[in-house]
């Protein structure tokens, strides 16, 4: 009688590395809202984490998340925003917007997500890029002074086009 | 899940080659799974992948790579270069874990 192997030949999970797809994201942050800078960084960080060349192109608002001055203090407001399920006019009595923003803050901080600037370090430190808007730079005053140091360049939005080339684009 | 052979031993594993039972692996074991995808362990290797086995016993989950790099202190630079392109899967793998579930 035979014996049967009940071992199957080694399963070993294919990481792509015999076969780069050459797969690339382009992400455009044009918002300054707390809320709003988070979706880029998680999907900027997850596809840099398999190993996607990642660009992140920062407009208009989105400047905030990149200006030294303001990309530690970014806020959380329930003006204008229905999904906090709140009467809009609380939204509106002074201190609102600062007692959103710590909270929103420390949910973050508590499901262990970095703040922003941290969250772009980590970004940079695996291997993504950051580009300024000229346009936002030059209607706001802004010179490469006083962003971000790893943000590598102040370009036009053609030269985005041009570096994201066969890139998949996500606006935000 | 089903069973496969990794040199001489016979582990079970999910359908993409995962490891699914903690008590199976073993550091010699370690050394095979990283030679299945090209890595060769260093004592660098080791740090994060001893962390990740100790890591998921505490938290029942494996390590994302932001935890691995707070936690263990180890540069994300550093994982990227040690576990090139998937980092958090390879050393998920490579520790006999499933994939870490995390965003961040």
């Amino acid at each position: 009688m035979t014996t049967v192997s009940r071992t199957a030949p080694a399963v070993i999970p294919d990481f792509g590395d015999d076969q780069p797809t050459g797969r690339k994201l382009a992400i455009i942050c044009s918002k300054g809202n707390l809320d709003m800078a988070y979706p880029g960084l998680i999907l900027a960080n997850a596809a840099l984490g398999e190993g996607i060349e990642t660009h992140l192109f920062f407009t208009f608002w989105g400047f905030d998340m990149i200006t030294k001055s303001r990309m530690n203090d970014l806020k959380f407001t329930m003006l204008g925003n229905t999904a906090t399920h709140m009467p809009q006019g609380l939204g509106g009595l002074p201190g609102m917007t600062a007692m959103a923003t710590r909270q929103m803050k420390k949910q973050i901080a508590e499901i262990g997500v970095p703040d922003v600037p941290e969250f772009l370090q980590q970004i940079v430190d695996s291997g993504g890029h950051l580009w300024a808007c000229r346009m936002s730079a030059d209607m706001m005053h802004i010179d490469e002074n006083d962003l971000y140091d790893p943000v590598e360049g102040i370009i036009s939005a053609a030269d985005f086009i041009e570096k994201t080339e066969g890139a998949q684009l996500l606006f935000i | 899940m089903s069973v496969t052979s990794i040199g001489a031993t016979a582990v079970h594993v999910d359908a993409e080659g995962f490891l699914t039972e903690y008590d199976e692996w073993d550091e010699n074991l370690a050394v095979q799974l990283a030679a299945q995808i090209g890595i060769e362990l260093t004592d660098a290797h080791w740090k994060p992948i001893r962390f990740l086995r100790t890591d998921y016993i505490e938290q029942g989950e494996t390590a994302t790579l932001r935890r691995v790099s707070a936690q263990a202190g180890i540069p994300i630079k550093e994982l990227f270069s040690l576990f090139p392109g998937k980092p958090a899967k390879k050393m998920a793998y490579i520790a006999g874990l499933p994939k870490p579930r995390g965003c961040v």
